[in-house]
């Protein structure tokens, strides 16, 4: 519980949450989203629930990157909006 | 030259080719250090899952991580390879039998006077209450893994196509 | 409209922000949710299950029932996600067979 380490991964943490949301190519949007998830899981290791960061560093920053690339490998690259 | 340092479904979403999802990836290393690495994740997740009492893990997180192993066999090996060592058909075998097991787990004390998952009323000679309880959950926890292993690598293979 | 969400958006960010400061510290011994049920849990983890990681035993024992939710939600996400995304990409390859 060292709250200079809380600030600065939480400032980085918005930081990938608003790259995420305005990049136009998706598949750098999924590496964003990776990385917000690989930042949390440190977020909860730091917090002092190793159980909920390992949760995460699995689920978030490996499975479900895997999931989305697979979904993107049918669908078009380039996002619309 | 940058082909090589991504792995085969980055390198096929990013350059958009026709190349199949279920094909192997042509570089030998990736082979070779996919076999070397997949055998030591599976220990490590099922040392994660049955060491839950003593450290952080449990059924979770130890049957993403054999989720994953499995899911590195199907993105390095292509389909024929990997099928060979987890057949589709397993995925959902796994699942519904990890959910039928975990819930006949939880039925049994209920015909010894407990609650639903009250293992300690379950009367096994020379077991005190407390031996229960602490086998209890790690069965819990096995059957909790074998669900999430399975579940996971068959949402895999229907999202890639594989498991049809 | 992209001006009006980014005020709504600050608006709702400063209240929450106003709000937070009212919580409880984290780890406060003295908050509400650490003075019922969670000090049985936490005295009673090793006596009652031998298992040094409340976590677990708590996850897997006092909560049983809330796992067992879980894992059936998981299932059901599975159970869905094959019968969805199998059963069309049959019936796709059945629909090009026919035009072919």
């Amino acid at each position: 519980m060292i709250w200079q380490l809380d600030f600065w991964l939480m400032l980085v943490l918005v930081m990938f949450a608003v790259a995420a949301l305005e990049v136009k190519d998706l598949l750098a949007a999924v590496g964003v989203l990776t990385g917000y998830s690989f930042l949390m899981a440190l977020l909860f290791a730091e917090l002092g629930a190793p159980d909920v960061a390992l949760t995460e560093a699995a689920l978030g920053a490996a499975l479900t990157g895997v999931f989305l690339l697979v979904s993107l490998f049918f669908l078009d690259r380039r996002s619309e909006d | 030259m940058r082909r090589d340092f991504d792995t085969g479904l980055v390198e096929a979403v990013r350059t958009g080719t026709s190349r199949e999802m279920s094909d192997p990836y042509e570089s030998i290393f990736v082979h070779v250090v996919t076999k070397a690495m997949v055998p030591m994740i599976q220990i490590f997740a099922f040392y994660v899952i049955t060491h839950g009492h003593y450290s952080p893990g449990g059924g979770f997180q130890g049957g993403v991580m054999l989720a994953a192993s499995t899911i590195l066999l199907r993105l390095a090996l292509g389909r024929d390879e990997s099928f060979r060592r987890f057949p589709p058909d397993w995925g959902a075998l796994l699942a519904g039998g990890g959910t039928l097991l975990f819930a006949i787990l939880g039925v049994i004390p209920l015909f010894f006077g407990g609650n639903f998952l009250d293992y300690h009323y379950v009367p096994i000679p020379g077991v005190d209450p407390v031996g229960l309880r602490y086998w209890g959950i790690l069965l819990a926890e096995v059957f909790i893994g074998f669900l999430v292993w399975g579940a996971l690598v068959a949402i895999y293979d229907a999202l890639s196509g594989g498991g049809r | 409209m992209r001006i009006l969400s980014l005020g709504l958006l600050a608006l709702l960010g400063s209240m929450l922000a106003f709000a937070a400061g009212d919580l409880p510290a984290r780890g406060d011994p003295g908050s509400p949710a650490n003075t019922h049920v969670s000090t049985v849990y936490i005295e009673g983890a090793l006596e009652d299950s031998n298992t040094p990681n409340m976590v677990t035993a708590v996850l897997a024992d006092y909560r049983g029932f809330d796992t067992f939710g879980e894992a059936v939600v998981v299932f059901a996400a599975a159970l869905s996600c094959l019968f969805i995304l199998v059963r069309r990409r049959r019936e796709d390859e059945e629909h090009e067979e026919r035009t072919e």
